[in-house]
């Protein structure tokens, strides 16, 4: 079954600008999809069309089944976290979970029951009586969820919620949303600029730019076959190297090297290698590169080299001996992508 | 470092004096017997007459009618006080409500209809606006005292300031958990607006009872005179007597300064904040 | 701009609704017939009157009254402006580097804010007395012969020093506010670079208070020409003929008491102006204020 069904969802504001250009999604039961996007790619325009804080301007909002277009966000059985949380902050966390279902006019032992279940859920069943104000930015966060919680929604809207917390505790809040996500088997929406929450928290990635959709795809899928050049350098960390080739008969041409390749595409093209993926070798066959810099980083080692006019990176571990000088870069053939150089689309 | 903080000490003790010295000579005057004053000129030592003095200022039933009090007086200023106050704050915030919470054709129209208000003093529409009061026939009421002076722009650009501050996110999340124009205003932004509202309150109190243009050309009754207004008459008539009762005029002007100064005492920290963020 | 907003066809102008009725009757109405009639001889608030054209403001503009009204004002305004300014200014200071006893020091310097004018006017009145008023006396022992009500001139210095002397704590509260939120890192940064606090004063923190001097002198100059009518109400003594009048005391004056209503409702008309003149100053002020900070 489908939960949300998103139907050539346009958005254009009265000034003309056009921040979702026509955009089609499904989210499945209990399924957790990321939108993620450099800042106005749209995706939180298109989650707050989902929530009905913006009006959709052409196509449908499907939910469960029915078109929610024309409802008010109250009325549309979703629930939201925000950024910054938007706490209430003259009401006690209670009064904070409790303020929806109080207007809903949902019996007061249901709330309270409903209320204590989530606290207990998220570990904030101690800070009931207290005020946001008194409370930690990852306290905060919990509130934030618990409220979603409590309203048992068809679908949980995340609006970069972990963007206000240091590094350390987003990893852990990261975590748990998933979990809770998975325990409470309900769909979800994530929006998110980080390519790393993307990653690790979906079950599908939709990637956006310019308010269109560039790819749709499991993790793995948007990793290993990028649909587009934008997709490569977005997804992936440091982003994949991108170097201007050409094909002909006798393969790909780069930086003035052969290397043979069997595509039957003729024509410039892009040609990407994830940093992960190449390898420096003493000699061999490959691509001739100089090394410039090295960065340690513990466990592995970043290498910047020069291929030609082009920079390009190699990660390797740190096991391996400090490479310098000439030296040549190997991957197999299996791992180079090619893009059209003018419209950057995967071939 | 010392020096110049003796200096600075120095200074303020200088103010201190030139603030608060006519307030203390004249309530140190007014404890003491008419004819000693006019005998003497005013006193810098407490007299034996302050229980007397002041009892016989708020209760005997003074004026031409004889059917005004000190009491009574006290009892309008604070109805004028209290209701400026309220008064201001109720229409400032529905009206800067509509204007930061509404979209509508008119928005911008009516939002310099109120800025027109800055440029437009009682003082300079006294004459039109007391014929105006009388043709309504609102000359010596409550409702002709305070409502004409509750029009506010400095109100209605002080709470939308505030209004702006509070982040969209408050009132989507509000949405979401279904409340709707009504329920967010009382339930969300005037909770939320309460420090805000007890400063202007304080402020506006002070203002209210400190009027005095207005309620001297509005109310000719004297069952409608506040403190303030008193003021003018107790003047008129120290000016007709023989051996003025100067005790009894300052011990009118100790009341009327009273409490506007306890509320400014007590709530001071409010206060300042209040006239700061107002003025901004 | 808001993002989210709520839509109603009626709501907004419901909302709207009590100020613009206060602000339409009591406001523009009245305004309209101060213009209106300022044009007009006799009777002329809902009345019938007769057309003059610009005769009340040539009559108001060359009446010799009321370009001695006009002169005190000014003076006065700019007395009050500056007396104020400056001893709200110097207690401020003094108040903002003092440890011990600051609180105490603030309370008593800002007391008289909650003073109604007439009321300083009445204290003030009684103060330069002929028969009781210590001031006067004091005036007398370095062989001044001060009259108040009876001497244009004597009149006019009381009237003025109640005025700013009413006026003090204002500026102090602002002052102080303003010396307070200077970041104790500037001023740090000032004590190592600069020896001498007088300079310092001068160079880093005056500068850094001029916004809001300038702001403080357009809402004292308001102060001066409009919300004083109590305390020169209260100080002219019903004897208004020889005394210093500002021109919003004469306004009501020649309405009320003197019954020129179209000489009145010009004189009405004149004071729009200038305070039209002074807003568009303020919102100037404050544009720059924004573009400062």
């Amino acid at each position: 079954m489908t939960t949300l069904r998103i139907r050539d969802a346009v958005k254009r504001y009265p000034n003309g600008v056009e921040a979702v250009k026509g955009v089609s999604v499904d989210v499945g039961d209990g399924e957790l999809v990321v939108f993620v996007g450099p800042s106005g790619c749209g995706k939180s325009t298109l989650l707050r069309m989902v929530a009905g804080l913006e009006e959709v301007t052409e196509g449908e909002i499907e939910l469960s089944g029915r078109v929610v277009n024309a409802l008010e966000p109250a009325d549309r059985n979703i629930a939201m976290v925000f950024q910054n949380y938007a706490l209430y902050p003259h009401m006690t966390v209670r009064g904070n979970l409790a303020y929806g279902l109080r207007n809903r006019g949902t019996p007061k032992p249901e709330i309270a029951a409903k209320v204590e279940e989530a606290a207990r859920m998220l570990q904030i069943a101690e800070f009931l009586d207290r005020r946001p104000s008194q409370l930690s930015g990852g306290q905060r966060q919990r509130v934030a969820m618990g409220r979603a919680i409590v309203r048992d929604p068809a679908i949980f809207l995340f609006d970069e919620p972990l963007s206000n917390l240091d590094a350390k505790l987003r990893n852990q809040m990261r975590l748990e949303i998933k979990k809770l996500q998975r325990r409470l088997g309900r769909a979800a929406i994530y929006v998110t600029h980080d390519q790393v929450e993307a990653m690790t928290l979906a079950d599908r990635i939709v990637v956006l730019n310019g308010g269109r959709i560039e790819q749709v795809g499991t993790p793995t899928e948007v990793y290993s076959r990028p649909a587009s050049t934008f997709v490569a350098s977005f997804i992936g960390a440091p982003p994949m190297n991108l170097v201007d080739a050409q094909l002909d008969d006798d393969g790909l041409q780069v930086a003035g090297q052969v290397v043979a390749h069997d595509s039957a595409h003729r024509g410039p093209v892009t040609l990407g290698i994830r940093p992960e993926r190449a390898h420096l070798v003493a000699g061999g066959a490959g691509l001739d590169i100089e090394v410039a810099v090295v960065e340690e980083l513990g466990a592995h080692r970043l290498i910047h080299a020069h291929l030609g006019g082009h920079e390009v990176t190699v990660a390797q571990s740190a096991d391996e001996p400090v490479p310098a000088g000439r030296m040549v870069l190997s991957f197999r053939p299996e791992d180079l992508h090619l893009f059209d150089r003018g419209t950057g689309v995967r071939i | 470092m010392t020096r110049v903080r003796l200096t600075d000490h120095l200074v303020l003790i200088l103010g201190v004096l030139l603030m608060m010295g006519p307030l203390v000579v004249a309530f140190l005057t007014s404890t003491h017997d008419h004819v000693e004053i006019h005998r003497e000129g005013m006193q810098f030592t407490l007299g034996a007459e302050f229980a007397e003095t002041y009892a016989t200022v708020l209760t005997r039933e003074g004026g031409f009618t004889g059917e005004i009090t000190g009491l009574l007086m006290t009892q309008n200023s604070l109805i004028l006080g209290i209701g400026f106050a309220v008064g201001k704050i109720v229409i400032s915030m529905l009206a800067a409500y509509a204007i930061v919470y509404y979209r509508f054709p008119l928005g911008t129209f009516f939002f310099w209809v109120i800025f027109s208000t800055l440029l437009l003093p009682l003082e300079v529409r006294i004459l039109p606006s007391y014929e105006v009061a009388q043709q309504l026939g609102l000359l010596n009421s409550y409702t002709g005292l305070i409502v004409p002076l509750i029009a506010s722009a400095t109100g209605t650009f002080f709470f939308r300031q505030f209004f702006k501050s509070v982040p969209d996110e408050l009132l989507e999340a509000a949405r979401i958990d279904g409340a709707g124009p009504v329920r967010f205003f009382f339930e969300i932004l005037v909770p939320l607006s309460r420090t805000m509202i007890a400063a202007i309150f304080i402020i506006m109190f002070v203002v209210g009872w400190n009027q005095y243009l207005w309620p001297t050309i509005m109310t000719t009754e004297e069952q409608y005179f506040t403190l303030v207004r008193g003021i003018k008459n107790v003047m008129q008539q120290m000016i007709g007597a023989d051996i003025p009762f100067y005790n009894e005029a300052l011990a009118m002007a100790v009341l009327a300064m009273l409490p506007p100064a306890v509320v400014i005492l007590v709530f001071q920290r409010m206060f300042i904040k209040g006239l700061v963020e107002q003025e901004k | 701009m808001k993002k989210a907003q709520f839509n109603s066809r009626w709501m907004p102008y419901a909302l709207l609704m009590p100020q613009m009725a206060i602000i339409g009757i009591f406001f523009l109405w009245p305004a309209a017939e101060a213009i209106r009639s300022s044009f007009y001889l006799e009777d002329p608030f809902f009345g019938t009157g007769t057309f003059v054209g610009f005769e009340n403001y040539s009559n108001v503009l060359t009446d010799p009254n009321y370009r001695r009204s006009a002169v005190f004002t000014a003076a006065f305004t700019l007395t009050v402006v500056f007396v104020s300014l400056g001893l709200g200014l110097l207690f401020a200071v003094s108040a903002d580097r003092v440890l011990r006893g600051q609180q105490t020091y603030k309370t008593l310097l800002m007391w008289v804010y909650a003073i109604a004018p007439p009321v300083a006017g009445l204290i003030g009145v009684m103060l330069f007395d002929q028969h009781i008023g210590p001031l006067t006396d004091a005036a007398a022992a370095i062989g001044w012969n001060l009259q108040i009500g009876v001497d244009y001139w004597d009149t006019a210095v009381a009237i003025t020093v109640v005025s700013a002397w009413k006026q003090i704590p204002y500026n102090f509260i602002f002052f102080l506010s303003a010396l307070q939120s200077i970041p104790s890192s500037v001023k740090e940064a000032a004590a190592i670079d600069c020896r001498s606090e007088t300079r310092r004063f001068w160079t880093v923190t005056f500068p850094l208070l001029a916004p809001m001097t300038f702001f403080l002198m357009i809402l004292n100059t308001t102060y001066a020409l409009f919300e004083t009518f109590g305390t020169v109400d209260l100080m002219v003594q019903d004897q208004p003929g020889n005394s210093p009048v500002t021109l919003v005391y004469k306004v009501y004056r020649d309405g009320f008491r003197g019954n020129d209503l179209g000489g009145s409702a010009a004189q009405s008309v004149i004071l729009m102006v200038l305070v039209l003149v002074l807003t568009i100053a303020q919102f100037r002020l404050i544009e720059r204020r924004v573009h400062y900070s």
